[in-house]
């Protein structure tokens, strides 16, 4: 069975325990290219300080900025600063259920995170409010694998884009 | 921070305990059990619990950032994710300077564990001024 099976993280986030079934031998499914270019409802993510500090200790930052009020204010923010990658935290609360979209149709179960890619603007602080925009940008199929491309564009309260996210999936045996 | 092209960057070592998955999980809002149950992991085929492939990615970019001089330095970086990594074991980001083009500058880098690459074919630009 699946030795080389392997549910990737990304997808099972914020959704119900009943996704996390695993399915051990599902069968192929041909890609489906008809929901390149949807776009999904945006959703808007409030950056707290404390959930700054938590992710900053889970990922190993030291930079007080991203720890210490005041050391951020020192630093010229307006507080803590969130860690680049962040990034994630705010865009997967509105990115997750777009991946189960039944119009996208990935066979989670041979479904892989394959590469990502993020731009940034510039750092965010706690306090903002960031909406994140989903679309999905590509499908397509290459050497018996479907490739599931999703683009997310994050805005700031005064509509300019800080993070662009690019989010690749392969799922196997297409 | 300086940079020219063909420099190493300096190397970020880090060893994520036994409970790092819980506690990233919890930051994160990533609750696959297969980075926190063992039983779950290796009955979808794993060896074991696994590393989240975005905390992974985060220690990349810690590398960058701290090599670059902040968090504000750094402008893009786009990573492929290939070996898994797990809980327990030393990874280590290294990387080298590829070019300085005025004020950025691309940055290749890489996360090993135990030889593998779990990060491959990182690439970083940043402010370099």
């Amino acid at each position: 069975m699946g030795a080389n099976l392997r549910l990737e993280a990304t997808l099972a986030r914020g959704s119900p325990a009943a996704s996390y079934a695993p399915v051990s031998c599902a069968a192929p499914m041909p890609v489906n290219t008809s929901a390149i270019g949807k776009t999904f409802a945006p959703g808007t993510y409030a950056v707290g300080r404390e959930k700054v500090k938590e992710y900053a200790n889970a990922v190993g930052e030291t930079n007080p900025v991203h720890l210490d009020p005041a050391a951020a204010r020192a630093a010229g923010y307006a507080d803590v600063v969130a860690p680049p990658m962040f990034a994630v935290v705010f865009i997967s609360q509105t990115m997750t259920p777009t991946l189960f979209d039944p119009e996208v149709g990935m066979n989670f179960a041979l479904m892989v995170h394959g590469g990502q890619s993020f731009e940034w603007t510039r750092p965010i602080v706690a306090g903002e409010e960031i909406t994140t925009h989903v679309s999905v940008k590509d499908i397509y199929e290459k050497d018996g694998k479907g490739f599931y491309v999703y683009e997310t564009i994050s805005k700031d309260e005064s509509d300019e884009t800080v993070v662009t996210g690019e989010w690749t999936f392969l799922v196997r045996g297409v | 921070m300086s940079f020219n092209a063909g420099d190493a960057i300096n190397e970020l070592k880090v060893t994520p305990d036994k409970f790092l998955p819980v506690r990233y999980a919890g930051a994160s809002g990533d609750f696959n059990p297969i980075h926190t149950d063992k039983e779950y992991a290796t009955m979808v085929g794993l060896p074991s619990t696994i590393l989240h492939g975005l905390w992974s990615m985060a220690q990349v970019a810690r590398a960058v950032t701290d090599n670059a001089g902040g968090p504000e330095k750094i402008t893009s970086l786009s990573v492929q994710f290939r070996g898994m990594g797990f809980p327990e074991q030393e990874i280590t980001v290294s990387g080298t300077v590829r070019e300085v083009e005025g004020d950025v500058a691309t940055l290749d880098v890489v996360a090993e564990q135990n030889g593998n690459a779990i990060i491959r074919n990182a690439v970083a630009k940043v402010d370099a001024t």
